[in-house]
């Protein structure tokens, strides 16, 4: 229309940020579109900072936090904030473990005073029952997102097939159903008392506020929750820029269709190389015009679908994953042969000017997009706030991502897709599953 | 520590659904907008009375053909090329259809609008359903019904279509197609089906974000200057059930670890006179993470990630539905439990407490579910594609502040059928066959995947 030539560098999100005494990050960001304000939490503790023989430890510890506190209860949190209107979840990520609400702007002392409750005095609510059931539910997300879906082990696969034995990114985020078993009452306990503490938290608020009011309610609520003491710090994160070797492990499951699964080492999360390692996953397999759709799954038409994405780790490297699955005629062998043959390409010849501003322009309008919504912004100021201290990091995204030129998408191409730095997991369908049919008759009571 | 004293709420600020604009352009196209100057993006929702259940007989899946090839090349550009046009302008065209409608959605920053809306209306007016195309987009469709195989939830959801309606009803087969009816369509099909579908009288753009209604006009009846016009036929629709008899289907899956389960009758038509009680009803019984299901399967018992139940709103009568998957072992006792509080919300009448939860949240949630303008234009659409009254969203929320206790069991009781009730489960049938045969919730049928 031409009525907003230009605006996107103009689009500012508000940012404020100040510290409790007692090392509580709090950001806000006003918006007062609409009687709607979202409250986010950021804990810097995820599945990486679980002990040995304790995997999947942090989720479940995440399910424990909505089992009640000093004085809500079991279940509670769900209940009082559905009644006030809002909507609620967490979220548990190998880094870091979210917990956040949005509401109507006036319940914003209740979603408040519920996330400090539970900061401050998680453990007089915390039973042996409780534990035991919520370990049945996770029990039962783990049957259901991974067992019992196809390609649904891929995320720890990969991550076990990647990273290095003793790195706190190589094992399960989900957990094994052993280790599950043996939590305890006292790892609950201990866990909390190390990792959910203002010191270690970030709390975010966006939306329809008054600044002065939401300052007053914060430092009422989160002020009184005594720092951490010293938290056990992670080994070095760091490893070298590529794999130094081919990594491949072939997984024969319950699916119908091969599925390959192509990692490889990118820079960490936030780097000034990040975002050249995001545009270049968004030229390989963001939507219809990418480079593996249009060859693989247009032109040849070997695949039935293909995309390519980053994991945005913030410690040590990244991941950029290449997705791709084959049509039911592409046997397994000629599906990977063919996209190993896309990526000699990419990497031989480089990608083009044209498929760079392809990528940049969507991965723009998505970003403008996503901060329509109270939850989005918030959550993304808990994460830069978290990672980098600079919450404010939320404006500079377009402008990292625009300075981003083809020259700097190929540099990063010569040096990561080369095939010392290519982890391959490959799912073909297991003999025989579909051929048992052994209760096909109808057993009908007639 | 922290102050015991629960916070009370302040007084709330009033909100208003967006403001829009309704009217009908000289082509016979209707426009609605609304104008929401937040952020510098745009939001275009065309829907076109060309959903699945236009399907030819013998044809299923040719509606979802049509929507899903319709940008794969037109007078002036092929598929790759107009991907690659949108893309370059930072937007991708989604397109598809659902039961009721046909759909085809840009979101763009507002720089860019004008040129994709242009290209959009240009694409879509004259697509020419390249040969090669369609096969491609039916070999993927194919490869998406052999992916459901192994894929536990989508198979349960398939399987209970099936089961609930009889054969002749468009919604008992997929929506997409399945393998035979897919297999056989052609290219002419699917030109055939836009020729006498995609027409000015049958199609509603939705523009949603920063615009006004006036360049939305201006814009728009430049955009669709080539679209079709006229009419099309309206369809006629049978929901009818398969059968009244309660019965119990087991889609057997050797060694599965858990059971994917279904339970439901045929439910009830979306501008149905009981709308917002029965919503209200749901949300008790199953609609609300806090609802009696999820909190006796889940909470109580641990027997799944999570349980809920829903009617799926369509024009003619969808499927009521509880849905969760469960560890193998307790099937029974998790369908013993459904079973049980399907019972209950008909025999007596939900608390004040229960009550309060359902209408505070479904009244309280309203303002955040339109934050964006993608879902401010999908709201929109449920108004022209269900012909709801203008006023429905500004008087949604007295509507369901003023549903009663009586109201709700009234709605229990006349909208939920346990004598009817069929169970699909998709599981290890040597496991959880006897235990279900035991529950009296019909017969059970055993069938190979």
């Amino acid at each position: 229309m031409g009525l907003h030539g230009g605006q996107f560098t103009t689009m500012r999100i508000p940012v404020e940020t100040f510290h409790l005494d007692n090392g509580l990050f709090v950001t806000l960001s006003e918006d007062h579109t609409a009687p709607i304000v979202a409250v986010n939490l950021w804990y810097h503790v995820g599945s990486a900072n679980e002990k040995a023989g304790r995997t999947g430890f942090a989720h479940l510890f995440e399910h424990m936090l909505f089992q009640g506190s000093a004085h809500v209860g079991s279940n509670e949190h769900f209940e009082l904030i559905q009644r006030a209107g809002g909507t609620l979840n967490g979220s548990t990520w190998l880094e870091r473990t979210n917990y956040f609400e949005t509401v109507p702007s006036n319940e914003l002392a209740l979603a408040l005073w519920l996330e400090a409750d539970r900061m401050g005095e998680l453990l007089p609510a915390m039973t042996q029952e409780k534990l035991d059931t919520q370990r049945d539910v996770v029990k039962n997300e783990r049957r259901w997102s991974v067992d019992n879906q196809p390609y649904g082990t891929m995320l720890e696969k990969i991550q076990e097939l990647v990273f290095p034995p003793t790195h706190p990114f190589q094992h399960s985020l989900i957990g094994s159903m052993e280790d599950l078993s043996a939590a305890s009452l006292d790892d609950v306990a201990q866990f909390f008392a190390t990792y959910y503490t203002p010191d270690n938290a970030v709390l975010s608020i966006a939306g329809d506020f008054d600044s002065i009011e939401a300052r007053r309610l914060a430092t009422e609520y989160f002020g009184p929750i005594p720092s951490g003491k010293a938290r056990p710090s992670l080994p070095s994160m760091n490893l070298p820029p590529v794999f130094g070797t081919r990594l491949r492990e072939v997984v024969p499951d319950n699916v119908s269709l091969p599925r390959l699964f192509m990692a490889f080492r990118s820079p960490v999360f936030g780097s000034e190389k990040y975002y050249a390692g995001s545009v270049a996953a968004a030229v390989l397999g963001m939507r219809r015009g990418s480079r593996l759709h249009r060859t693989l799954v247009r032109e040849r038409q070997i695949a039935a679908d293909a995309g390519a994405f980053t994991f945005d780790l913030a410690k040590g490297t990244d991941l950029l994953v290449v997705d791709v699955t084959a049509r039911p005629e592409t046997s397994a062998t000629r599906l990977e042969d063919e996209v190993e043959r896309e990526i000699d390409l990419i990497y031989r010849e480089g990608v083009r000017e044209p498929e760079v501003k392809r990528a940049i322009a969507l991965i723009e309008t998505d970003l403008v997009a996503s901060l329509q919504s109270a939850g989005e912004r918030a959550d993304r100021l808990s994460m830069f706030a978290t990672y980098f201290k600079r919450p404010e990091l939320i404006n500079e995204q377009a402008d990292r991502y625009r300075s981003v030129t083809t020259q700097r998408v190929n540099d990063l191409i010569s040096e990561r897709f080369g095939e010392d730095n290519r982890a391959s997991l490959l799912y073909v369908p297991k003999e025989g599953v579909e051929s048992e049919n052994i209760l096909a008759a109808a057993v009908s009571a007639d | 520590m922290v102050a015991s004293l629960r916070p009370k709420p302040g007084p709330s600020r009033s909100y208003r659904f967006p403001d829009f604009h309704d009217q009908v352009l000289p082509s016979g196209i209707r426009l609605v907008t609304a104008p929401v100057a937040k952020l510098p993006v745009v939001t275009v929702l065309v829907i076109v009375d060309a959903g699945s259940t236009n399907d030819p007989a013998g044809k299923e899946g040719a509606a979802a053909l049509t929507a899903g090839t319709l940008l794969e090349g037109s007078e002036r550009f092929d598929g790759a090329e107009l991907a690659e046009k949108f893309e370059q302008l930072g937007t991708s065209v989604e397109s598809g259809a659902d039961w009721d409608s046909a759909f085809i959605k840009i979101t763009a920053l507002s720089a860019q609008l004008e040129e994709a809306t242009k290209l959009l209306g240009e694409a879509i007016s004259t697509p020419v359903f390249p040969e090669r195309e369609v096969e491609r987009a039916k070999s993927e469709r194919l490869a998406e019904i052999l992916q459901l195989e192994t894929e536990p939830r989508g198979l349960a959801d398939e399987k209970f279509s099936e089961f609930l309606y009889t054969q002749e009803s468009r919604y008992s087969k997929p929506d997409e197609g399945s393998t035979e009816s897919v297999s056989a369509l052609s290219r002419k099909d699917v030109e055939e089906f836009f020729r006498s579908k995609y027409r000015a009288g049958s199609t509603t753009v939705i523009i949603t974000g920063d615009i006004s209604t006036n360049e939305a006009r201006v814009l728009i009846t430049h955009a669709f200057e080539k679209w079709a016009l006229g009419s099309a036929s309206a369809r006629c629709l049978i929901a009818a059930a398969r059968t009244t008899r309660k019965s119990i289907h087991i889609v057997d899956k050797p060694e599965a670890s858990q059971s994917e389960l279904r339970a439901g009758h045929v439910g009830l038509p979306r501008n149905h006179p009981d709308f917002f009680p029965t919503l209200v009803m749901n949300a008790v019984l199953g609609g609300l993470f806090g609802s009696r299901i999820n909190l006796n399967l889940r909470e109580a018992h641990g027997y799944t990630y999570g349980a809920s139940s829903f009617y799926d709103w369509r024009r003619g009568p969808g499927p009521f539905v509880v849905s969760t998957a469960v560890q193998s072992e307790v099937t029974a006792p998790a369908l013993r439990e459904i079973l049980l509080e399907i019972d209950r919300i008909r025999s007596e009448r939900i608390s004040d407490e229960e009550l309060s939860l359902a209408r505070d949240y479904l009244d309280g949630v309203f303002p955040i579910r339109y934050e964006t303008t993608a879902a401010i234009a999908s709201a929109l659409a449920t108004l022209v594609i269900y012909d709801l009254p203008a006023d429905y969203y500004e008087s949604y929320r007295k509507n369901i502040r003023s549903v009663s206790a009586d109201a709700v069991l009234q709605a229990a009781r006349s909208h939920l059928h346990p004598d009817e009730l069929q169970t699909i489960v998709v599981g290890d049938a040597r496991v959880i066959r006897d235990s279900v045969s035991e529950l009296s919730a019909g017969d059970v049928h055993v069938h190979s995947s």
